[in-house]
């Protein structure tokens, strides 16, 4: 049998989406948590999960989303500082076993990554792929990000 | 002593001009231009307009040399940021940062940067003055271990006319200063304690309600 994941994912935009509806449509239990109920539109007639609309950096939005139960925890919001505040929430305070976050400033997302924070950082990931499709990639692991 | 305030509005105004006139260093870090303008000239402050939760930005502003960061914006994700960035990334020895939901100010203490919450501390204020009218509890210091209390002496107090040196206090507990007519002394063994006086108290959580008792008059 199949693990079940008990995902929530903050930011119901594109990438948050994205997320909630393959992970829905997989069969784990998800929580989209927005600050906007207008962004769930995005969500497919498959997902299943729940909606959540709320501010995520207040912690009872949190505790309503049941962290203290998810295995998955991912920040997906177009704001840098909001992802890093709430999966350290995730990780520090309900000890969710995964956390990641969206992170678009290089700079910032080192920092976290040494706290212990999974970032992915769309910045550094684009200008990989574009330089890949050049042929001028010399990826070890991305460093030398400004 | 060299502070940086990232933040805006009054409360920072004044804040700043507080410090500098006490003499320190503030440099001041906001992302708004028009409001960086007005700052930079009613201000004896470096202002610096910019995010201050990115590093460069901080250490544009100084960080590397200054003895504190204050974060006191109106998103809790960014003051959270901000001090994180100062202590880890730029080695500030001493961070704060405003919760503005209080119940961040306990968050942000278990991620590692001290908090408050003026929501907190203003509710608290209002609800002891509004409990007891003859009692103010100023601060509560070292983390809330120690509470700073004001109280004005009542004739049904069980110290007034007492010499210092005849009240018994348990211990770990002590009469800081007494406020009579508008002035303000530290009191010894050979002071009297008059109604109408305002004393200073020191006490411990533990001891707390003992030593209040004694002080109100009030019976139990």
């Amino acid at each position: 049998m199949k693990r079940e994941l008990f995902t929530v994912v903050v930011g119901c935009g594109r990438v948050g989406s994205i997320l909630a509806n393959r992970l829905s449509k997989k069969g784990h239990p998800v929580v989209v948590i927005d600050r906007y109920d207008s962004t769930f539109k995005d969500l497919s007639a498959e997902f299943s999960g729940f909606r959540l609309e709320g501010d995520a950096t207040q912690l009872a939005v949190l505790r309503q989303a049941r962290l203290d139960r998810a295995s998955v925890f991912i920040a997906t919001t177009h704001k840098d500082n909001v992802n890093l505040m709430v999966a350290q929430i995730a990780k520090k305070i309900f000890s969710v076993p995964t956390v990641m976050a969206r992170v678009f400033d290089p700079k910032r997302e080192s920092l976290y990554r040494s706290l212990g924070i999974e970032t992915i950082c769309p910045t550094c990931l684009a200008a990989e792929m574009f330089l890949n499709a050049l042929g001028e990639s010399d990826s070890l692991d991305g460093e030398e990000m400004p | 002593m060299k502070v940086i305030i990232v933040g805006g509005g009054k409360t920072l105004y004044f804040l700043t001009k507080s410090f500098t006139d006490k003499g320190y260093e503030v440099v001041v870090v906001n992302r708004d231009h028009e409001e960086c303008v007005q700052m930079a000239r009613q201000l004896k402050a470096l202002v610096i307009e910019g995010d201050g939760s990115d590093p460069q930005v901080l250490r544009e502003a100084g960080a590397l040399g200054a003895n504190a960061v204050l974060a006191i914006t109106p998103n809790d994700q960014d003051n959270l940021v901000i001090c994180q960035v100062a202590a880890l990334q730029c080695g500030v020895p001493r961070i704060l940062a405003k919760a503005n939901d209080p119940d961040n100010a306990e968050v942000f203490q278990r991620l590692g940067v001290p908090a408050f919450s003026t929501t907190q501390i203003i509710g608290n204020l209002i609800q002891e003055r509004a409990s007891m009218d003859e009692v103010m509890n100023l601060l509560p210091v070292g983390e809330g271990r120690v509470n700073v209390t004001e109280v004005v002496l009542t004739s049904a107090s069980q110290v007034a006319g007492k010499h210092l040196r005849d009240i018994r206090l348990p211990e770990n507990a002590l009469v800081a200063v007494v406020i009579r007519d508008g002035h303000a002394m530290v009191p010894r063994g050979d002071n009297q304690m008059l109604p109408g006086d305002k004393v200073i108290l020191i006490t411990l959580p533990e001891n707390h309600g003992t030593v209040l008792k004694s002080f109100t008059g009030e019976q139990q």
